[in-house]
This record gives C-alpha cells, sequence and structure tokens, in this order.
C-alpha cells in the first residue's frame, strides 16, 4: 500500500511548526458538497429560454475558404442566429496582449484562411443544441486546400508553408528581435572543448490533453442593466473576462463572470474560447446563451499541451561534473500563439535543470504548424524539459560510470550558487530530496554523497557570473533567407563578450504591502529564517573566495535521521420580449427526477 | 521472453508562480454581523483546495479558529481581480493577498478590542480559539466574537482589511536569457520500480518511492491529495496519454475516453511519498504549490526505469509497448543493466 510520511526533522530550523492553523489536516470546507453532487458546476444554472451554440469548423489543416452557403440553415426552424465573423467587433486577438506580449494573430471566428482541423468559421444559435447541430451540418462551405505543415523542424525550414500571416517566419517573434527565445551563460564551445566527454540526445514528446471531465462551457445571459451575466468554467475569471470585453470592445465592467466549481482544469480552462463565444451570442440574441464543447471538441479542438522537442548536448569531465550543456528546444503552438511564447520563457528561465553548470546555452522556439493552437497544462513549459534534462542525465551518469543518483547530488544546485539565468539560487532543497528518495527506496548511495547538503558548499565561486559568449544569429527573416544553425552559438556569425559579474536587471521582488497595518509583523506569521539568509548570498557573493557557512541545520547528513511514522454592436443587440427568468436550483430535488436539466 | 525489473531515478524542481506578466491577486476580508470572517476573492477554485488553504491561511494571519472563516470565491462583482488559477500561482499569490489583507481586519479587531478592554492595542494577543487577552494575563480577555459585535454596532467601526500581491513584471534580456522568473522553487526525487514484458512491451509500474520538497504543507491532506493524483497523471502521461500517438502525424487521433488511453485503477502503483519542508521567504507561511510539480519527475524516472529493465531508451513520449518493441528488436533483444543502488 502507499504510504505518507512528513520529515520534520529536515530544515526544522527554519520554520515554526506551533502554528494554529496553518500545517492542520482540516477538512476541506467544500468537500461535502462534492462528494454528496450539490457543488454547483456553471453548467447547473439554468435559464428560461435557453438557446444553444455550436460551430462550424474546418475539416482541413490548412485550407482558404471559397464560398459559405449558409441558405438552408438559416431556413430551419428554431435556428435564431447564424454568427459571422464579421460579427465579432475586434476579431483579432491574442491571449498574453493582456501582459502585453505578442501580436494580435488569432480570429475568435475566422474570416479566410484556416490554420488548422477543427477552426471555426461560424457559429449557429438555435433553439435546442440538436437544432444546431443540424444547422451546423446544413451549412456548405467551398474549401481550397493548401499544402500545410505538421512538423516543427520542417516548419522553420525556407520555403515551408505559411502558418499565421502575423509570423510569416512561422516562428513567434521574441523582443522584436530574434526567432527565438536566447539564454547564454559563459562560453559553451570552450566548456565542450574542455570536457572529458561529450553526451548528446534528442527527446520528443506528443501533444496531451488536459482531459478534464468537464469540458469547457459557458453560459451567457443579458441583464437588464445592459450587462452580461456569464457562468463559466474558466480557471482565470478576470482573465477570461478581460479577454471576452476586448474582443466583443465593451467596458470590462459590462460584464459579471460567475466561476466556481471546476471540473478539472489542468491547464484547459485558461483558453478563454467559450466565454466570449457564448456573450456575443447572448448580444445578437438578446437571449441566454449556452456554448459547451462536446467532448470529441475538448480531445481535438481544444488546446492540448503543445508537442515539445529538444537536443541536448552535454560535456562532462571524468569525475561526472558537467562543465557545459546546450539546448535547441522547439515549442509546437499549433496555428495560433495562445499561450506557447510564455512556456518557451518560463522554460528557458529553468534550464539547465537543478544543477549548478558553468556554461549553459540554449535557443528555444515557438513554432507554429497546421494543428490544433497548444496551451497551458499542469507544468507548463517545465514538464517537457524536465523529462529532457532527467532521460539526458541517466545518459550521461552511464557514460562516465556513476550511479545515478550520487551523479545528481554531485551535479546538485544549492544555496548561494549562480543560475543560468543570472540570479543566485536560494532555499534549494533537491540534494535533501534525492537523499530521501534514494533512501525510501532502499537505494544505496556511497557516504560522500549522503553527506551533501543544499545549505553548504555553494556559493564562492559557484556565485559568480561567467564572461559570456552572445551572438546575433536567428534575428526575425533570417531563417528562412538562409539556412543558418538552430543551435546556439553554432553558426559562423560575429561572436561577441560580456564581462563576468554582467546582469543588466534588478531582482524583481514583491511590491509591499500598501499600509503598516497590512504587514503581518508576527514573528509565526512569517517564516524565521529568511532576512538572514538573503543576506548571507550576497555576502557570499561579494566574498567570492569565501562560501556560506551556515551553522544552523542538522550537519550530521552523513546517515540521514531514520523517518518518523507517517472571450453588431452592443446599441443594435435585440432585447427579449420577456426578460429571461432565472431558474435557481431547487435544493434537495434531484435535477435529472425534476427533468429540468435540458431545455 | 520475459519479464525484467528495472528501476529509474529523476529529480526536479519547479518554479513556483511565473511572473513574467506581473499578474497580480487581491482579496477582501470583512467581519460578518455574528463576529466571524468572510474572506472574498475571485480567484477560482479548481478542485485543488484553494478555498480551503486561502481559509486556513486567513484563520492563522487572522488568529481566530478556522471554523469562524469563510471563503467566497468566482465572482467578478464581489471579488476584487485576480490573473487566475495556474502557474502554480494561486496559493503564493492569493495566500499572500490574504494574509495582507487578514493582518489588516486583525489590526481592526485589535483596536475594537482594546476600547472594550479599555488597553492598548498593542498589549493584545489573540490566542486561535476566539478569544483576544492581554499578553500575561489571559484572565483579562473578550471574545473575538464580542469585539467584532461591538465594533460593528456600539464603536460603529468596520472589521475590514483589504490585500494585494504583486510581484512586478519581470524583463528579460534578449542577449542572455537574463530574468527573475519566479521566487521560489520547489523540489522532487523518485525512484521508480517497474516491470517490463519483453514480449508485450507492457510496463508495470511496480513501486514508487518519492521526496516532495513543498516549502510548508499548508494543509497535509491536501498536499497528500496533489501529490498522489500528480503521480498518476504523470504515470498517464509516461505510458498512455497523447492526443496524436503518431505525432507528427495526424491519424488515429483519440475522440474520447475509449480511445484516449489512461491508467485504470489496476495499474495504479504504491506510491511511498516523504514531503520534506524548506520555507521559502516570500511564500504565504513559506508554503510553495505542490501542484504543477508532483507529475515532472514520474516521466523521466518511468523512462530510466525501462532503460534499466529491458535496455531501450525511451526518448519519445509516450513510451508504448509498440516503441519498446520496436527498441527491443533494434538492440537484437532485452539488455537488462542491473538493479541500481
Amino acid at each position: 500500500m502507499s504510504s505518507l510520511e512528513f520529515r520534520k526533522d529536515l530544515f526544522a530550523d527554519e520554520r515554526d511548526d506551533s502554528l494554529n492553523e496553518i500545517g492542520k489536516p482540516t477538512i476541506r470546507q467544500d468537500i461535502l458538497g462534492h462528494v454528496t453532487g450539490r457543488s454547483p458546476y456553471y453548467d447547473d444554472h439554468l435559464f428560461d429560454g435557453l438557446l444553444h451554440m455550436r460551430c462550424v469548423r474546418s475539416p482541413h489543416h490548412h485550407a482558404r475558404i471559397r464560398s459559405i452557403d449558409c441558405r438552408a440553415a438559416e431556413s430551419m426552424p428554431g435556428v435564431r442566429r447564424i454568427v459571422r465573423p464579421e460579427d465579432v467587433p475586434n476579431n483579432l486577438n491574442t491571449l498574453l496582449s493582456l501582459i502585453g506580449f505578442g501580436k494580435e494573430d488569432e480570429p475568435m471566428l475566422t474570416p479566410r484562411k484556416v490554420g488548422y482541423r477543427g477552426e471555426p468559421v461560424l457559429a449557429v444559435v438555435a433553439d435546442t443544441e440538436r437544432l444546431a447541430r443540424a444547422a451546423v451540418a446544413a451549412i456548405r462551405v467551398e474549401w481550397e486546400t493548401l499544402p500545410h505543415v505538421l512538423d516543427v523542424e520542417a516548419a522553420i525550414a525556407p520555403g515551408a508553408p505559411v502558418v499565421n500571416e502575423t509570423y510569416p517566419n512561422n516562428t513567434f517573434d521574441y523582443y522584436e528581435r530574434y526567432d527565438h527565445q536566447k539564454l547564454r551563460f559563459g562560453d559553451i564551445e570552450q566548456g565542450f572543448a574542455d570536457a572529458d566527454h561529450i553526451v548528446e540526445g534528442r527527446y520528443r514528446m506528443s501533444p496531451i490533453e488536459q482531459a478534464p471531465m468537464e469540458t469547457c462551457g459557458a453560459i451567457a445571459v443579458p441583464e437588464t442593466n445592459d450587462r452580461f451575466a456569464c457562468y463559466t468554467s474558466t480557471q482565470a475569471l478576470f482573465f477570461s473576462l478581460a479577454t471576452t470585453a476586448k474582443l466583443l470592445d465593451m467596458p470590462s465592467s459590462r460584464l459579471h463572470f460567475i466561476g466556481g466549481t471546476v471540473g478539472g482544469g489542468f491547464g484547459g480552462k485558461v483558453d478563454s474560447v467559450v466565454e466570449p463565444m457564448s456573450v456575443l451570442g447572448a448580444m445578437l440574441t438578446g437571449r441566454p446563451v449556452k456554448f459547451t464543447w462536446d467532448r470529441e471538441e475538448e480531445m481535438q479542438v481544444g488546446a492540448p499541451r503543445g508537442a515539445e522537442l529538444w537536443d541536448i548536448k552535454d560535456g562532462v569531465n571524468r569525475d561526472g561534473r558537467i562543465i557545459a550543456r546546450r539546448f535547441t528546444g522547439y515549442f509546437d503552438s499549433g496555428a495560433y500563439t495562445r499561450l506557447s511564447s510564455y512556456a518557451v520563457v518560463k522554460g528557458t528561465a529553468h534550464l539547465p535543470g537543478p544543477y549548478t553548470i558553468p556554461n549553459v546555452a540554449s535557443n528555444v522556439y515557438c513554432v507554429f504548424t497546421n494543428r490544433t493552437p497548444a496551451t497551458a497544462m499542469r507544468g507548463f513549459g517545465i514538464t517537457g524539459v524536465d523529462y529532457a534534462i532527467e532521460c539526458q542525465m541517466d545518459r550521461v551518469a552511464e557514460a562516465v560510470g556513476m550511479d545515478p543518483v550520487e551523479f545528481r547530488i554531485l551535479n546538485a544546485y544549492r544555496d548561494g550558487d549562480m543560475k543560468a539565468h543570472r540570479r543566485l539560487a536560494k532555499n534549494t532543497a533537491l540534494i535533501e530530496c534525492c537523499q530521501v528518495a534514494a533512501q525510501k527506496a532502499g537505494w544505496r548511495i556511497g557516504p560522500q554523497a549522503a553527506r551533501q547538503s543544499s545549505l553548504t558548499g555553494g556559493g564562492g565561486q559557484r556565485a559568480e557570473i561567467p564572461e559570456t559568449v552572445t551572438d546575433h544569429e536567428g534575428r526575425i527573416g533570417e531563417r528562412r533567407r538562409s539556412r543558418i544553425p538552430n543551435e546556439p552559438l553554432l553558426g559562423r556569425g560575429m561572436k561577441s563578450r560580456i564581462p563576468a559579474g554582467t546582469t543588466r536587471s534588478e531582482d524583481v521582488v514583491a511590491a509591499p504591502p500598501q499600509r503598516p497595518d497590512m504587514s503581518a509583523d508576527r514573528q509565526d506569521v512569517l517564516p524565521r529564517h529568511d532576512i538572514g539568509s538573503s543576506r548571507e548570498f550576497e555576502a557570499a557573493r561579494s566574498r567570492p573566495d569565501q562560501q556560506p557557512t551556515r551553522s544552523a541545520g542538522p550537519e550530521s547528513r552523513g546517515d540521514l535521521p531514520t523517518p518518523g511514522p507517517g472571450r453588431p454592436s452592443p446599441q443594435t443587440s435585440p432585447q427579449p420580449a420577456v426578460p429571461p427568468t432565472r431558474t435557481l436550483q431547487r435544493p434537495r430535488v434531484s435535477r435529472f427526477i425534476a427533468g429540468s436539466r435540458r431545455r | 521472453m520475459a519479464v525484467h525489473r528495472g528501476r529509474g531515478f529523476a529529480s526536479v524542481n519547479y518554479p513556483i508562480g511565473m511572473n513574467l506578466g506581473g499578474d497580480p491577486s487581491q482579496a477582501l476580508v470583512h467581519a460578518t454581523p455574528d463576529g466571524k470572517f468572510m474572506v472574498t476573492l475571485s480567484s477560482i477554485d479548481l478542485g485543488q483546495g484553494m478555498k480551503s488553504v486561502t481559509r486556513q491561511i486567513a484563520a492563522e494571519a487572522l488568529g481566530v479558529p478556522v471554523s469562524d472563516v469563510y471563503v467566497d470565491t468566482a465572482d467578478s462583482d464581489t471579488g476584487p481581480h485576480c490573473m487566475g488559477s495556474f502557474a502554480s500561482r494561486g496559493t503564493h499569490r492569493v495566500g499572500n493577498a490574504v494574509i495582507r489583507a487578514a493582518t489588516e481586519a486583525r489590526t481592526q479587531l485589535l483596536e475594537a478590542a482594546a476600547e472594550e478592554l479599555e488597553v492598548d492595542a498593542g498589549d493584545l494577543d489573540t490566542d486561535g480559539s476566539g478569544n483576544i487577552h492581554i499578553k500575561g494575563a489571559p484572565a483579562r480577555s473578550i471574545t473575538v466574537a464580542d469585539a467584532a459585535i461591538a465594533a460593528q454596532f456600539k464603536q460603529g467601526r468596520t472589521l475590514a482589511g483589504r490585500g494585494i500581491f504583486l510581484v512586478p513584471a519581470s524583463e528579460v534580456d534578449p542577449e542572455t536569457g537574463e530574468q527573475s522568473p519566479v521566487t521560489c522553487f520547489a523540489h522532487a526525487a523518485m525512484v521508480v520500480d517497474v516491470e517490463v514484458d519483453d514480449e508485450t512491451g507492457e510496463v508495470v509500474v511496480a513501486e514508487i518511492n518519492s521526496a516532495y520538497e513543498v516549502g510548508r504543507a499548508l494543509n497535509p491532506r491536501l498536499v497528500q491529495q496533489q501529490l498522489v493524483g500528480g503521480a498518476w497523471m504523470g504515470l498517464s502521461h509516461a505510458l498512455y496519454e497523447t492526443t496524436e500517438p503518431y505525432y507528427p502525424a495526424r491519424e488515429h487521433l483519440p475522440l474520447d475516453f475509449n480511445t484516449y488511453l489512461m491508467p485504470g485503477p489496476g495499474d495504479t502503483a504504491p506510491h511511498h511519498i516523504a514531503v520534506l519542508e524548506r520555507p521559502a521567504e516570500d511564500a504565504p507561511f513559506g508554503g510553495k504549490g505542490p501542484g504543477e510539480m508532483c507529475a515532472n519527475p514520474v516521466l523521466p524516472a518511468i523512462a530510466n526505469a525501462v532503460y534499466n529493465a529491458v535496455g531501450v531508451r525511451c526518448d519519445e513520449l509516450p513510451i508504448t509497448p509498440e516503441k519498446i518493441l520496436r527498441g527491443i528488436r533494434n538492440n537484437g533483444g532485452s539488455q537488462p543493466k542491473g538493479i541500481p543502488g
């Protein structure tokens, strides 16, 4: 059977374990509702006169729309509205425009050319879901198929079909400069030249579905105060609200979003597709409109965790120390950006993994291909590269003939070490996790590895930012004109050197409390150790010859202590003859028995 | 033809609360007419238990029992702005906002109690059980409820607090990738034991032993829920799941749960977990979100275990029987490497 223990003996001096409520196994506030089926989901909100929305979708990976014939669908009784691209007030968006990152590249309903199979081109609003499906089936679209590209490496090669006109090079533009995100730390080529062994690996992860039990959906309801309420399964209420306000070109205060219990998100409910669609439906019909994906849409139209491809090259010494690590990474973004551009930056900051390596370089690409756009999923930007790094670690351990656990402990980052994104490591605990996991599994490691600690041995020279070789290759558009290598620093272009110790920005810390009385000064509210430890790291940086010494903490790690138990303008929107009435759930009467679940 | 045992290892860290965009979260706390406290958020509980953990955080910071705190979430009219529940930011960002809001409300609560007790607010403390007393003189006390009722219906004071937590956006240097991506990291290491059938290519995960460092387990049961469920998800990613089985070719696409494979109850493995707690300096009570990280070590640990068992490097996910059998064939047969450790 399974078991769980809390190793309170580790880092005990950095914690106050005498808190009143923190650390207690308090039963969840909402659990009774979950286990008795009483927790309200967005789809449990019932409305008279509810209309249903379905989309007309592309059957092709890449195609131009020649013509659309909606006459048969429009004459069907019960079809209330065909929603067209020209009905969308602001029909081009990119999700991360909310934080000023990236160019508008994705229509809500696509007017001329589609970039992936399943891309929505029209929507139908009808009295029932069945009618909506029948109307969608009755709409005739004449397509002109275009050449498509599905492979990331093929997509960035010269001559590949253009997937997304906003990014004609099939790569996201980073900082109006490069077609990829760079990471440069030290001199990678020198590192390879100095290494005893070179180990290379190529790792690939296929797309994965978030697979929530509840598919993405929303119900939008016109309110009498010129506002719209939207009941939604979103993971990110104001993200979805702001995206809807932008696409529909209305002040966000006209929207009232109500979330609640989410039937599984895992990253798949951030994209804010169903919310603007349902609100637009409500604007155009003046009635409550529901837009919910069916399972097939959730699986193949809803954005998955995108595929990734990673090439890793390591230079390692005979003693097992990795002295150079190079990455080339490709995030398959599908036809539009969604959030993949962000995954690239997040993934880059994560390199080279939780290890202290003096020379690191990476080029990571957000690549557009003719497939379903990718988006967030649990572990976003990290899961795929962690898989690649840890499989690579296994390869390198084998190449140098070391035990895999001892090899990781040898290379593990420690407090005070400089990371490749030029910030000092603090609050680290990788070594202890390695030791404890090995101990639990009965995996014997040598006394040297068992003695190591995250608290000691870091800093000093390891806190230094090395002189760094940089380059200017991969400028936007360059790659499609001439073949240049995808790997960092491998091209023949100009190289420059940035002096050791260079940082170009301050560390970012949280904004302070706006008033003193919001500041928790009770000792037990904040962990005790911090103020001291950050100063210690600063001190370690300024004194490269000295390593940070911590007297605190269990020193005798040689033999670990035995564990205890343990998304037409609104002015023209038609008004309903009778305002929709909200039928609240009747407590204690099963919706299924009452027959009121589907209208 | 035989079943081969194999053992694999992986260790990872995880960035808690990306601040590429500087996305903030806000919280409001106010006293109810009967002297309890209501925390109002627009944040979303995805099932991970954010309602529960923010309730505990509010109770701790207010100094009142958790039973006296209610949390209202997910309404954009009543709850102040929150970007959302993603990037392991829920506990970190929202939790910190709740601490600030609860702390301001606590200050007013103690001022109201001080007026009732005719003492200086600085001399008062809470006992976490619903009482406010003079430090060093527990007998001179007033209940939190009486103080809150006196404040609202006798003194004419509100007991309310506002909180926001914002880590400003981090610029990224285009040339070097320099950035401040996050403020803290969680950690994990894992040993996975597998059995690989070299005739069918099937992999059975026999046992998982893991250590997860989560800063502080704000609620140990919620941590357990995340780690157990997350490891199952990792196992599923490693061996079963994909929307495009022959990626990059778009063929044989699953459309429902009959064709999108996941492990069933019989495919789960015994999982022995150790939780380590090294509090992070700017996290609420030191707690880092464990939810995203917990699946990550499982994927490479299984891949490495399969290599150990039959000598086939699993460099493409998911690790299907087909890939294993092709690997064995390319190698001219199984090549067990011998159990390490």
